[in-house]
């Protein structure tokens, strides 16, 4: 290990450090700490965007610890993205926070130690490395899905989410042991050369003792591999036929976390399904596109139909992240340079958006949230004219209107389907934002042309609150308005990625 | 007695693997999913140990390693959320754990 290789991993190690002060903090001192919590979990995290900056030019840096972490322009931007999302989720919290009486210290520390696991997975270059940032994230998402601990729905849905979380992980271990078996190697560039030479890593070196192992890849396990990867990271993005677990946890779950991890946690598994299947896996890309194909229109059709029969708004929004984790895997099925530049401006947008409909969400909740209906929301665009006239503008970008970040996201998405030819999966696509189109609709016609049968109280909006609106309402507008600049970053990561393929540079 | 292969080592893992994901799917009771659960990350361990044997390559074992930890602490993180719903629910019956459907 060499100073060089520290300064890689210096945004994580500002992260937990910061994680372990607040938890510090909140196992010793005694009342009014909770202020100060927020505080640091924020210092830190502009101290770990700090550290992305310091490391720039990305793409000058070598690999770290001996390959297992890449740090390109692809993690310099899921990075920015993860700090970006739990700043707003720090900022949002503290009214939920405060009101449920949370343990504030132990929430903070988590979920700067669920944002460092989340980092690890975007610059990991290495199955070994994956794994360890998903269980660090993961671990951490567990339990703050469980955090309202006298609540017995927050901890029926942690129950979930820890089961079928780690039964998944199990399967997506047991792709990793074989894809281990089948090419010898466990770093991602090294799979991708054995995979095209058809030849083990090891054998490759052709060492005396070994020469009865040459011979070429065994292409049934890699297969079997191939899709038992699938079936984890699929869990992980919430992609049908793996989505059981995603609108229970979302409903039980606290609702700034609900927001956490359907933007934060989503875009990191889609980070690392990227990263495993376009570097390691794109030589065998025929055996896995079918996969994602299917997968993408079974998530699209199933999610927003399911979406149309709620009346909880969190449980609603949770069908809706399933159907936008379809319309990202009809970017993904793709697999050119153009549709994972789609993919990752989808991500951002998607995030921006859909905190701040949490956001409102989590505002209108009350304590114990308890007005999470759709018929709690009626007449609300009169008596809260500011809060549900930002809820209005992120419904309409995650339909995707113009001059929101949700089009310009669709729009990318359904450009890189088309110029790969998936004309059916586009056309399909379409149609089914379109259906999306009316559940997210009842709600603003449930805001502003229904008559209220019962007056629900709405607090004052606190300024921290008030920021992550107007900030994720402005992001919103402007990746809708002005998206060069985003996709720019994008495409020059996606390109990134993907050149070193080619010419099989390692 | 002729050799044990890696092809052996395979099938045991299979055998474990099988095992595991049968206890998930048919048991209700989550202690003993969660111990199935375990059973097919150590299958994993098996496997990763026999390639790493196989390929005279020493970062299968340190996988396992890794894993091994990664699973003591999902065993951690699971039976206090198993505790904290029990305070709850009274119960660690799958098919009573109910309160969210469709």
């Amino acid at each position: 290990m060499q100073t060089s290789d520290l300064i890689r991993i210096l945004p994580e190690i500002i992260l937990a450090v910061a994680g372990i002060v607040v938890m510090l903090l909140g196992a010793f001192q005694k009342q009014n700490a909770g202020r100060m919590h927020p505080a640091i979990a924020l210092l830190g995290l502009l101290g770990a965007a700090g550290a992305i900056a310091y490391q720039y030019p990305w793409r000058s840096l070598d690999p770290a610890f001996g390959g297992m972490l890449e740090l390109d322009a692809f993690s310099a931007f899921f990075h920015i993205l993860f700090f970006l999302v739990a700043a707003l989720v720090v900022l949002s919290s503290s009214e939920y926070v405060a009101q449920e009486r949370l343990a504030s210290g132990e929430y903070h520390a988590l979920l700067l130690f669920a944002t460092m696991g989340m980092g690890l997975m975007a610059s990991s270059n290495d199955l070994i490395m994956i794994f360890i940032g998903l269980e660090i994230s993961s671990l951490a998402s567990y339990i703050l899905v469980g955090f309202r601990r006298g609540v017995a729905t927050s901890s029926e849905s942690s129950l979930k989410y820890f089961l079928l979380g780690s039964f998944a992980t199990a399967f997506l271990l047991y792709g990793i042991a074989l894809m281990f078996g089948a090419t010898g190697a466990t770093n991602l560039t090294e799979i991708h050369l054995a995979l095209q030479a058809e030849q083990n890593t090891v054998t490759a070196m052709a060492s005396p003792q070994l020469t009865p192992l040459v011979g070429p890849v065994p292409t049934a396990l890699v297969g079997l591999s191939i899709a038992l990867l699938f079936v984890g990271f699929a869990f992980k993005v919430s992609a049908v036929p793996f989505q059981i677990w995603t609108p229970d946890v979302y409903q039980g779950a606290p609702t700034p976390v609900t927001a956490f991890l359907s933007t934060g946690s989503k875009a990191a598994a889609f980070a690392v399904f990227l990263r495993v299947f376009m570097v390691a896996l794109e030589g065998s890309a025929q055996d896995w596109v079918w996969l994602l194909w299917v997968s993408g229109l079974l998530s699209m059709v199933l999610g927003n139909l399911a979406a149309l029969l709620q009346t909880n708004i969190k449980r609603m929004l949770a069908y809706s992240s399933i159907a936008h984790a379809g319309y990202i895997l009809v970017a993904f099925t793709a697999h050119s340079e153009e549709g994972v530049a789609a993919v990752m401006f989808y991500l951002a947008a998607y995030a921006l958006m859909n905190i701040g409909a949490f956001a409102v969400v989590s505002h209108f909740g009350n304590r114990g949230e308890r007005y999470v209906e759709m018929e709690h929301y009626a007449g609300l665009g009169y008596r809260a004219p500011l809060l549900a006239a930002s809820m209005t503008v992120f419904l309409l970008s995650l339909i995707g209107i113009p001059l929101t970040g949700g089009f310009f996201g669709k729009f990318y998405i359904f450009r890189a389907a088309l110029h790969a030819d998936l004309v059916w999966l586009t056309v399909l696509g379409v149609l089914n934002s379109a259906i999306a189109a009316y559940y997210y609709l009842r709600v603003i016609v449930f805001m502003y042309m229904h008559p209220a049968a019962e007056q629900i109280p709405v607090e004052r909006v606190r300024p921290a609150m008030g920021f992550v609106l107007i900030f994720s309402m402005a992001a919103t507008f402007l990746l809708g308005i002005f998206p060069q600049a985003v996709l720019d970053f994008a495409s020059q990561a996606a390109a990134l990625l993907l050149e070193n393929l080619g010419n099989g540079v390692l | 007695m002729p050799p044990v292969t890696p092809v052996h080592y395979l099938f045991l893992s299979m055998a474990l693997f099988t095992i595991g994901v049968i206890g998930v799917l048919t048991r209700r009771n989550v202690i003993i999913i969660l111990i199935s659960i375990e059973l097919i990350f150590n299958a994993v361990n098996i496997n990763l140990v026999a390639f790493s044997s196989q390929f005279a390559s020493i970062s299968g074992q340190t996988f396992a390693i890794f894993v091994i930890v990664a699973a003591a602490a999902e065993a951690a993180v699971g039976l206090g959320i198993i505790i904290a719903l029990f305070r709850n629910k009274e119960t660690v019956n799958a098919d009573e754990i109910d309160l969210m459907k469709w």
